[in-house]
């Protein structure tokens, strides 16, 4: 049996940060396990520009933006596998991995961090009539084959769902040669950033197409056309309002959800809302020992966030192998109130905490001229006034250690205030 | 007078500024309902010289993937993003290659180059 002090499944930006960071605090014997052939994560397909303004103040690319850490964690001389999957990882943290040269792996570790990022919901999750022809699609698929195996997807091409992946394709498809007939989002707006609909879809001249989405797949072998139906404002389809549109590919945008089943496995408690682990101050989850990071804990926009959230699981892990992470059975609990969707992290030991406490979180729907207001059982300590707020964009709110104190069955809420 | 609607991207506000041409002003323009001044800079260039970065990926050969991953090393015309492109998809290059090596020097006469963003292993025989 293989012996590591802290084995991090996954190797895209958060597992990268978390291994780096646990390195400088002192630990030498670290594992990165990925399963693809390279490290990187999600980034590696992501070529488009954006990433790092908070931490490099520039705007990289997806590949940049990891290079950066890939060299640091090989000058600093960290241990990593390829083409190595994970398979199940136990509550007493033994973790068993399969590649085709060592065959099955065991290793025995003292702190585990999962950075496993998240996949794309298929559409299967969502339900469409018609046969299951070739040419359908998920965006981050169609990424990958575009970008990476330089494969192009088709040549027009209809796109269900206006996140940001599906914009940013919208685009990279228009520069390839092939035509986007549209955009469909199920609301009166669209879900991915303002700069990506201007950036990705008007300056391309590509239709935005509010309230509609596809009832109907058509076609044998290859996609030959789907029927688009007009939502109701409580978003029913209006019928006699189909609308068939040729096309032989139908990319499908629909969302992203945590990569969750080795957390099950290891008996580790999801909160509903993220679809991600519970996890306190020191992004640990209830396992004692096992840490979690990045878009595995919640779904993140921006790959800084990642990073910082990925940074202090790496120190705490290292924290935790050295014995100085305080195990104090008291916390503060943290809970989304009006307005808030869920909050990062769920309990607050407020003795690990070095200065200040940062809270991630997205709010319900779009308020203009509002406030986040923090409270501790019920007092004030904290509020944000904000011009402007949408669920597709994570708010962040810094908390000064000193403003905290820990009561048993202390409570932090965060909520939405209409300002007047 | 034309009046022109566009949303300002700088910032996640996104305030909806309405434009009117206007000789007397010394940008050419009047912007209203911009909330700060960083969203009458935006609409004034986005009608006078519109540009952008464009990121697209290269053939490469005995890569350890069959694309390299490239980008403008600056902002170029909105309206030669296509002759960019037609540039940039006539090219092949031989791995390896390193994060920031100039693929096109001087693309459009633009002063700007294509670069490589990611370094690129060769592909290890098997
Ligand atoms: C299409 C897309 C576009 C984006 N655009 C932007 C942008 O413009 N700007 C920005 O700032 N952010 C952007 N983001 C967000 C940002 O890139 C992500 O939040 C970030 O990459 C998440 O990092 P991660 O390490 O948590 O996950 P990932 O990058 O997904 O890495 C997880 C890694 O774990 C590996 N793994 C999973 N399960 C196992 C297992 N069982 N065994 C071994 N390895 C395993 C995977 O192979 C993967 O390499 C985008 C995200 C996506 C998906
Ligand atoms: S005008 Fe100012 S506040 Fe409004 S969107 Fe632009 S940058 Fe933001």
């Amino acid at each position: 049996m293989l012996k590591y002090d802290i084995v991090i499944i996954g190797g895209g930006p958060a597992g990268l940060a978390a291994a780096i960071e646990a390195k400088k605090n002192g630990i030498d014997s670290i594992l990165v396990i990925e399963r693809d052939r390279e490290l990187g994560g999600i980034l590696q397909q992501c070529i488009h520009n954006g990433f790092g303004l908070h931490i490099f103040k520039e705007e990289l690319t997806g590949p940049e933006y990891a290079e950066k850490f890939i060299e640091e964690l090989e000058n600093i001389g960290i241990e990593y596998k390829l083409d190595t999957m994970v398979l199940d990882v136990t509550d007493d943290k033994i973790v068993n991995a399969i590649n085709t040269k060592d065959g099955v792996l065991t290793i025995k570790s003292k702190a585990v961090i999962f950075a496993m990022g998240c996949r794309e919901r298929t559409r299967g999750a969502i339900n469409i009539a018609g046969s299951r022809p070739s040419g359908v699609y998920n965006a981050g698929m169609a990424q990958r084959l575009i970008n990476m195996e330089g494969v192009m997807v088709g040549k027009k091409v209809m796109i269900l769902g206006s996140g940001d992946i599906g914009l940013i394709m919208a685009r990279r498809l228009t520069l390839e040669g092939a035509e986007v007939i549209g955009v469909l989002s199920r609301d009166n707006f669209a879900a991915g950033l303002m700069r990506n609909v201007v950036q990705c879809l008007e300056d391309y001249n590509i239709p935005l197409m509010l309230r509609q989405t596809i009832s109907k797949i058509n076609g044998k072998d290859r996609v030959e056309s789907v029927v688009v139906v007009n939502l109701d404002e409580n978003k029913k389809p209006i019928s006699g309002s189909e609308t068939v549109y040729e096309c032989d590919t139908l990319l499908l945008s629909v969302g992203l959800i945590p990569e969750n089943e080795l957390s099950r496995n290891a008996g580790i408690k999801i909160d509903r809302a993220t679809k991600g682990p519970i996890v306190n101050e020191s992004m640990e989850t209830n396992v004692n020992g096992i840490f979690a990071c990045g878009n595995v804990v919640h779904v993140h926009d921006l790959v800084d966030y990642v990073t910082e959230e990925s940074r202090r699981a790496g120190k705490s892990a290292a924290g935790f192998v050295k014995g100085e992470l305080n195990n104090n059975e008291s916390f503060i609990e943290t809970k989304p109130s009006k307005g808030i969707n869920y909050i990062v992290p769920h309990k607050i030991r407020v003795e690990n905490l070095e200065k200040s406490l940062e809270l991630f979180m997205r709010v319900r729907g779009v308020y203009k001229n509002s406030k986040l207001v923090v409270k501790l059982n019920d007092k004030i300590i904290k509020e944000l006034k904000k011009r402007h707020m949408t669920p597709s964009e994570m708010e962040k709110i810094v908390i000064n250690k000193s403003l905290l104190s820990e009561q048993k069955d202390a409570v932090l809420t965060v909520e939405v205030v209409k300002e007047a | 007078m034309e009046k022109k609607e566009m949303v300002c991207i700088v910032c996640p506000v996104g305030c909806r500024l309405e434009v009117f041409e206007d000789d007397k002003s010394k940008s050419g323009y009047i912007v209203k309902n911009a909330a700060c001044p960083r969203g009458e800079i935006y609409a004034v260039k986005e009608l006078k010289n519109p540009t952008r970065v464009v990121t697209s990926t290269v053939k490469i050969k005995n890569g350890l993937l069959n694309r390299l991953p490239v980008k403008t090393d600056g902002t170029i015309s909105k309206d030669k993003i296509f002759e960019c492109m037609e540039i940039i998809n006539s090219i092949e290059v031989d791995a390896p290659i390193k994060v920031g090596h100039i693929i096109v020097e001087n693309v459009l006469g633009e002063g700007v180059n294509i670069i490589a963003t990611r370094s690129m292993a060769l592909a290890e025989k098997e």
